[in-house]
């Protein structure tokens, strides 16, 4: 069964101060079809693994291993690591103008799978995918995230996931700033890959709301650039009620 | 810092200037005359000429220049006339008057025009070409007037290649209800120095489209000015440019509302790569006194694809009736976007391929309203044949390499 392996990982940021530590010591291993949620407060790094993970040039991986299936993600370009099958639904999606969305949907459609998607076939495909993820069909022919609102920008992210069907996803933030409508819409869209594909889910968040809509196998609470705690879906509970005090308040990390 | 915008000169209205340098006052003011002695070999500190390389300029300034350079070939659609006509002819010189020292140096050499007529209502069923062709390195002159008679309509495409260093005036005529399309493209080999001013004149409702292609050469600078004669008119300029390694492209733009009831409008992108690539646009737009219901836009947005490359760009919108339409400008210059390319790599696309989708949507909505699908279809293939080099650039191919 693949799995993505993720083992003593240390991660810099570059800053005008010189490398800034932000990954202190990752350790998480996700299997397919498994959902894992990853929580925390604000700067404890969890988008920052995301990016990593993905190969943000942003990012300097400073010591550790990262492999999909055993193969070395971390010696692959961008590109190649979603060619391996991982998939990244951006937190803050980039504007593309003058690249419509059904072009980039199929140039990127080919370049994942090596070959082109059957014409007859992969119109359906999308449309049926937009159909269910409520998005206008005027959406195919707008350019890529521009003038989008956060809710489309979620959506498109989500609707990516479905056609392209990676092996390991991860969600970064996907229901930040959504409306609880939006959120549902975009939940069932996780929850159809989920049923449709043996995708692993990484589902990184600050609110245990969008856990109502899409369950997780397990929950890791990140703190200060590391997993401090792990369980199953009942963490999630106990954070709903305590919060992330417990792990940030004063001599929380040091005792 | 080698990327840059300047809006030292934009005037957003009659009654504020955003910068407080103002060399030349109006544009209004700017000398023109057929006659060299009115306008002098420049120092290159003046106004229109301190971002060009004025000494790769220096064969074209000089008085007494040949035609030994180049060919002219015109392949006209059925209904267009071509002729080559003495510089006595009575039709020539009506669309203005030079601007600068090119310009003025261009107008005293020529020995011989080409005309291009488009008869009173003709409609041309096809597109009428104009080659000049660079054949020697002689410092060359040319002079080339299309007249589109009233009523009447065309597409005219001027194709500039080979080597040559090139002094031009390109006068377009559109008369009384005219409706006409001028393409300019400038796809010169390396070494290639062009100057060229492009007059136009628009009757009563007359339309023009005047398209700018600028892709090859090493010194291309390009000074097209339009003039409302007559109520009516519209004229949408628009301009495409692709500078490499060590090209300067200069896009100058005058549009002259001196008349009630017109409207124009100015696009221009440009993409940039490579050190020493170096690209300029400055649109003048003047609204004169009695230019009432005058509408005008006009934008230049440049996209610097590697380091070392600069793009100047510089709108200034001269308003001189609060009786106007609407009226603005927009100039903005960004860098290659990290983000997106990163977006673009997150979803497989390898980055070569990356970069073409953002480049050629970068272009894509501006080749759209060209409308002259056969220039359409070179566009892109040139757009292609310019992002292979970049690659090279980034890919760090020795035929790119930067000089030391």
């Amino acid at each position: 069964m693949p799995t993505l392996e993720i083992r003593d990982l240390h991660v810099s940021v570059e800053t005008k101060e010189g490398p800034k530590p932000i990954l202190r010591g990752v350790d998480l291993t996700i299997a397919s079809g498994e959902t894992h949620a990853i929580m925390g407060p604000n700067g404890s790094g969890k988008s920052t693994l995301a990016s990593a993970l993905a190969g943000h040039p942003k990012y300097t991986v400073t010591s550790g291993t990262v492999t999909l299936d055993g193969e070395d993600l971390l010696a692959m370009t961008v590109d190649e690591r979603a060619r391996a099958g991982l998939f990244l639904a951006m937190q803050y999606p980039v504007e593309v103008s003058g690249v419509s969305v059904a072009n980039f949907l199929r140039t990127a459609k080919t370049a994942i799978d090596g070959q082109a998607p059957a014409l007859r076939t992969w119109g359906k495909e999308v449309r049926g995918a937009m159909e269910n993820l409520r998005m206008d069909p005027a959406f195919a022919e707008r350019s890529v995230n521009e003038g989008f609102s956060g809710g489309e920008k979620k959506r498109h992210e989500i609707l990516q996931m479905e056609l392209f069907k990676p092996r390991f996803a991860i969600l970064d933030e996907t229901d930040s700033g959504l409306d609880v409508d939006a959120l549902r819409i975009v939940s069932e869209g996780v929850n159809r890959a989920k049923e449709n594909t043996e995708v692993g889910v990484l589902l990184i968040t600050h609110y245990t709301r969008i856990l109502r809509y899409i369950k997780p196998d397990f929950v890791h609470v990140f703190v200060d650039g590391k997993i401090a705690e792990e369980g199953g879906p009942e963490l999630a509970d106990r954070l709903e009620e305590e919060g992330y005090d417990k792990y940030v308040g004063a001599g929380a990390v040091s005792a | 810092m080698t990327l840059t915008t300047d809006h030292s000169r934009a005037v957003a209205d009659g009654a504020h200037s955003h910068g407080a340098v103002k060399p030349e006052g109006s544009r209004a003011e700017r000398r023109t005359s057929f006659s060299l002695d009115d306008i002098p070999v420049p120092h290159g500190r003046e106004e229109e000429w301190r971002f060009s390389p004025a000494d790769r300029l220096q064969p074209l300034f000089q008085a007494g220049l040949g035609a030994s350079g180049i060919t002219v070939q015109v392949t006209p659609a059925p209904e267009v006339t071509v002729e080559t006509v003495g510089r006595d002819d009575a039709r020539l010189g009506t669309a203005g008057k030079p601007g600068d020292r090119t310009a003025v140096t261009a107008w005293n050499a020529f020995e011989q025009a080409t005309v291009v007529t488009v008869p009173a209502e003709a409609v041309a069923t096809g597109v009428t070409s104009v080659r000049i062709d660079g054949v020697a390195e002689d410092a060359s002159a040319a002079h080339v007037l299309v007249r589109a008679e009233r009523h009447s309509q065309a597409v005219v495409v001027l194709d500039h290649a080979g080597d040559a260093t090139l002094t031009e005036t390109v006068e377009i005529v559109v008369e009384d209800g005219a409706h006409l399309t001028v393409v300019s493209v400038q796809d010169w080999a390396d070494g290639a120095v062009h100057a060229s001013s492009h007059r136009a004149r628009l009757g009563r409702d007359a339309k023009l489209k005047h398209v700018v292609v600028t892709f090859g050469g090493d010194v291309v600078r390009i000074t097209p000015d339009a003039e409302f004669t007559a109520t009516g008119g519209e004229v949408e300029m628009v301009g495409l440019y692709f500078a490499d390694t060590d090209q300067h492209q200069e896009h100058r733009l005058f549009v002259d509302h001196a008349v009630p009831d017109c409207r124009s409008r100015v696009t221009y992108k440009g993409a940039l790569q490579g050190s020493g690539a170096h690209t300029v646009w400055v649109g003048d737009v003047l609204i004169r006194a009695n230019a009432e219901n005058t509408d005008t836009y006009e934008l230049n947005r440049n996209l610097v694809l590697t380091d070392g490359a600069r793009a100047d760009s510089v709108p200034n919108l001269e308003i001189e009736t609060g009786e106007i339409a609407g009226a603005g400008h927009a100039s903005a210059t960004g860098r290659f976007d990290d983000e997106q390319l990163f977006y673009l790599q997150a979803r497989g696309i390898p980055e070569i391929e990356a970069r073409r989708l953002v480049v050629r949507g970068f272009f894509a909505e501006l080749i759209h309203e060209i409308g002259v699908p056969e220039v359409e279809e070179r566009l892109l293939a040139s757009i292609e044949a310019e992002l292979e080099k970049s690659m090279s650039v980034i890919t760090g191919a020795p035929a790119e390499a930067p000089t030391a």
